[in-house]
C-alpha cells in the first residue's frame, strides 16, 4: 500500500493546477456528445405529440408503455429470464475455469486459455452466424433455448477473464497453508479459494447480466418466431421509424441503468472491503 | 504436491466452447469450400466458388467502405478519448466522471441508435427546427449515408475507447511530465514524447476494443445507413438469411474473423514492446528535456 501512495503524492499536489484547457474542452466535448442525445429522449418523452415537435406536456406514452405494451412486456420477462438463467451457468463453469487455468498447470492449458479468450475478440456476427448454421445443421429448433446457450456462450469469457483478475490480486500462499493443514481439495475451494475470488464471482456474474440483457446482434441470429428479447423488440419497433413509446421506454431504461451502475459500483465497493 | 484437479476444474470450460464456439466456428470454415444449395444451404461439394466471389466488384466496394468507417471511427474516438481521460484522469472528482461516462456505455445499445434518428431523422428534431425556423423548405436527409454510420458507430463506441485509456492514464506518473516541464521541455513536448509512449498499452487497447466493433458492424449500418453504406457485417446477413448463399456468407465471414485475428495479433506484438520500452521511460523523460 505504501509504495503506491508514494508516487501519487506529487498527483495530489498537481490536483489543484488547472489540467489545462484543451484537454477540459475535449472532455466537456465528449460529455456533451454521449448525453445531448438521452436529453432529448427524456425530454421528448413527455411530449404531447405524436411527432418530434413539442406539443406540450403530457404523459400519454408513459401510460401507453405501461398499460398497453403486452408484448414489449413479455420481451422483457423473456430477456430478465435468459440474462438470470445464461449468466448463472457462465458464472459457474468460467468460475471453475479460472480457477483450474490459474493454479493448475497441465498439458493444453495456454492453448484452452487462449480459446476461451476468443469469442470476446473476434466480432459478434460470427459468432452470431456460426451458431445459427450450427443449429440448423443440427436441426435444432430456435428458440429461447438456443438464445440461452449463446449468451453463455459470449458471457463465459468475461467471467472468466474477471475471477482470473481477481485471483491474480490473492496472495496463494493461503492454499498451501490450507492444505498443510490438512484441507482437501473440495474443502480448499470451498472454505479458501472461493470466498476470496468472491467480489471478482459477483462482478462476472454482473456482467454476464448486462452483456445478456444488452445483446442484440447475436440473439438477432439465433433467435426463432415467438422468442422475443427486449433488445429484439426494440429493434422491430424502430424499424418503422421514431414512436414516442420509445422514447418513454428509453427514460426507463436510462433511469434504470443509472440506478444499476450507481448501485453495482457500491455493491462492489462494499464487498471488496468486507473481504480486505 | 497435491494431486493435480486442473483438468477438472478446466474441463466444463473446455467442453462448453468446443461445442458452441469451436465447432460452429469449424464448420463456417468447412462451409466456406463447399458449393450452395439451390434453396439455400449447401451442397457437399468441395468448391472455391464462395472464394471467387469476393473478387466481386460490389463486394470489394463493400470491404473497402467497411474499413473506412471502422478507421475513421476509430481515429475520431482515440483521438477525443486520449485528451478526456487525461482530464478525467487528473481531476479530484474522477470516479464521478467515470460514472458519467458508464452511464451512456450501460444504456441499451438500440436505444442508444434510436436517439438519433429520433434527433437527424427525416421527422426528427434536427429537421422539426430547421424547417420551422424557415432555414429550409424541405426536410434534410441526414440520415443513411456513411456519415451518419460513422457518427453513430462513434456514439455507440466511445466508451470502449475511454475506460481503457482511462485506467492506463491514472496508473501514469504524473510527475515524469513536471520533471520534463522542469527540464525545459514545452507543455505539448512533455506529453508528447513522455506521456504518449507511456500509455502505449492504454492507445492500443482502446484501438482494439473500438476496431473490433465498427469493422464487424452490423446494426448500426443496418438501421441508420443506406445502400451505399453497407458493411461486410450486412452482406453476411443478407447472403445468409436473403439471398441464401451460405458458402458465401462464410467465406466473407471468415474475411472478417482473419482481419480481426490479424489486429490481434498485431496488437500483441505491439504490446509486449510497449511494456518492454515502458522500463526505459524514466530516462527518456531526461533526454526529452536534454532535447528541447
Amino acid at each position: 500500500m505504501k509504495k503506491l501512495s508514494k508516487p501519487n503524492q506529487p498527483n495530489q499536489k498537481w490536483a489543484g493546477k488547472k489540467t489545462g484547457k484543451f484537454s477540459l474542452g475535449m472532455f466537456s466535448l465528449v460529455i456533451c456528445f454521449l448525453y445531448m442525445p438521452l436529453i432529448i429522449l427524456v425530454v421528448y418523452s413527455f411530449n404531447e405529440s405524436r411527432m418530434m415537435n413539442w406539443g406540450g406536456f403530457s404523459l400519454r406514452w408513459y401510460e401507453e408503455l405501461f398499460f398497453s405494451s403486452g408484448s414489449l412486456w413479455q420481451s422483457f420477462g423473456n430477456s430478465a429470464m435468459i440474462a438470470v438463467t445464461s449468466a448463472t451457468v457462465s458464472t459457474l463453469i468460467g468460475t471453475l475455469g479460472a480457477i483450474g487455468l490459474y493454479w493448475y498447470n497441465f498439458r493444453f492449458r495456454k492453448a484452452i486459455q487462449l480459446t476461451a479468450f476468443l469469442p470476446m475478440l473476434i466480432p459478434e456476427i460470427i459468432i452470431g452466424v456460426s451458431l445459427l448454421i450450427f443449429f440448423a445443421g443440427l436441426k435444432f429448433q430456435l428458440s429461447l433455448f438456443t438464445i440461452f446457450l449463446a449468451h453463455t456462450t459470449f458471457n463465459i469469457p468475461f467471467v472468466l477473464l474477471v475471477v482470473m483478475a481477481r485471483l491474480e490480486e490473492f496472495d496463494f500462499t493461503i492454499i498451501e497453508a490450507a492444505y498443510d493443514l490438512g484441507a482437501r481439495e473440495f474443502q480448499a475451494l470451498l472454505k479458501v479459494i472461493l470466498p476470496t475470488a468472491f467480489p471478482g464471482i459477483m462482478s462476472g456474474f454482473l456482467i454476464a447480466v448486462t452483456l445478456s440483457l444488452e445483446d442484440f446482434v447475436i440473439t438477432f441470429f439465433v433467435s426463432g418466431p415467438g422468442s422475443s428479447t427486449l433488445p429484439l423488440h426494440i429493434y422491430s419497433m424502430i424499424r418503422f421509424g421514431v414512436s414516442p413509446v420509445i422514447n418513454a421506454l428509453s427514460v426507463i431504461v436510462i433511469a434504470g441503468t443509472v440506478v444499476l451502475a450507481v448501485l453495482s459500483r457500491n455493491v462492489v465497493k462494499l464487498v471488496f472491503q468486507q473481504n480486505r | 504436491m497435491k494431486k493435480n484437479y486442473g483438468p477438472f476444474y478446466v474441463a466444463p470450460v473446455t467442453v462448453w466452447l468446443a461445442c458452441f464456439f469451436v465447432i460452429p466456428i469449424s464448420i463456417i470454415v468447412y462451409y466456406s469450400f463447399l458449393t450452395k444449395g439451390i434453396n439455400g444451404g449447401v451442397i457437399h461439394k468441395l468448391s472455391l466458388d464462395a472464394f471467387r466471389a469476393l473478387y466481386n466488384p460490389t463486394i470489394f466496394q463493400i470491404t473497402i467502405n467497411t474499413f473506412q468507417v471502422a478507421i475513421l471511427a476509430t481515429v475520431i474516438m482515440v483521438s477525443f478519448a486520449i485528451p478526456a481521460s487525461y482530464f478525467m484522469a487528473r481531476s479530484r472528482f474522477k470516479n464521478f466522471f467515470l460514472l458519467l461516462v458508464i452511464i451512456p456505455f450501460w444504456t441499451n445499445f438500440l436505444i442508444r441508435i434510436y436517439a438519433w434518428m429520433a434527433i437527424l431523422g427525416n421527422n426528427g428534431i434536427f429537421n422539426n427546427i430547421l424547417l420551422s425556423t424557415g432555414i429550409i423548405n424541405n426536410h434534410i436527409q441526414f440520415l443513411y449515408n456513411t456519415n451518419a454510420v460513422i457518427l453513430v458507430t462513434i456514439y455507440t463506441y466511445l466508451p470502449f475507447a475511454i475506460l481503457p485509456l482511462y485506467s492506463t492514464i491514472e496508473k501514469f506518473d504524473f510527475s515524469l511530465l513536471e520533471a520534463a516541464r522542469d527540464l525545459g521541455a514545452t507543455k505539448w513536448k512533455a506529453m508528447a514524447s513522455i506521456l504518449l509512449p507511456n500509455i502505449r498499452g492504454g492507445i492500443t487497447t482502446a484501438v482494439l476494443f473500438t476496431f473490433i466493433p465498427a469493422f464487424g458492424s452490423y446494426a448500426i449500418p443496418q438501421i441508420i445507413g443506406g445502400t451505399n453504406s453497407y458493411m461486410l457485417g450486412n452482406v453476411i446477413a443478407r447472403e445468409l438469411t436473403v439471398t441464401r448463399n451460405w458458402p458465401l456468407a462464410s467465406s466473407i465471414s471468415m474475411v472478417l474473423t482473419v482481419f480481426t485475428t490479424l489486429g490481434v495479433l498485431l496488437f500483441m506484438r505491439f504490446n509486449r514492446s510497449a511494456t518492454e520500452s515502458a522500463r526505459g521511460q524514466k530516462q527518456k523523460t531526461v533526454a526529452a528535456g536534454a532535447k528541447a
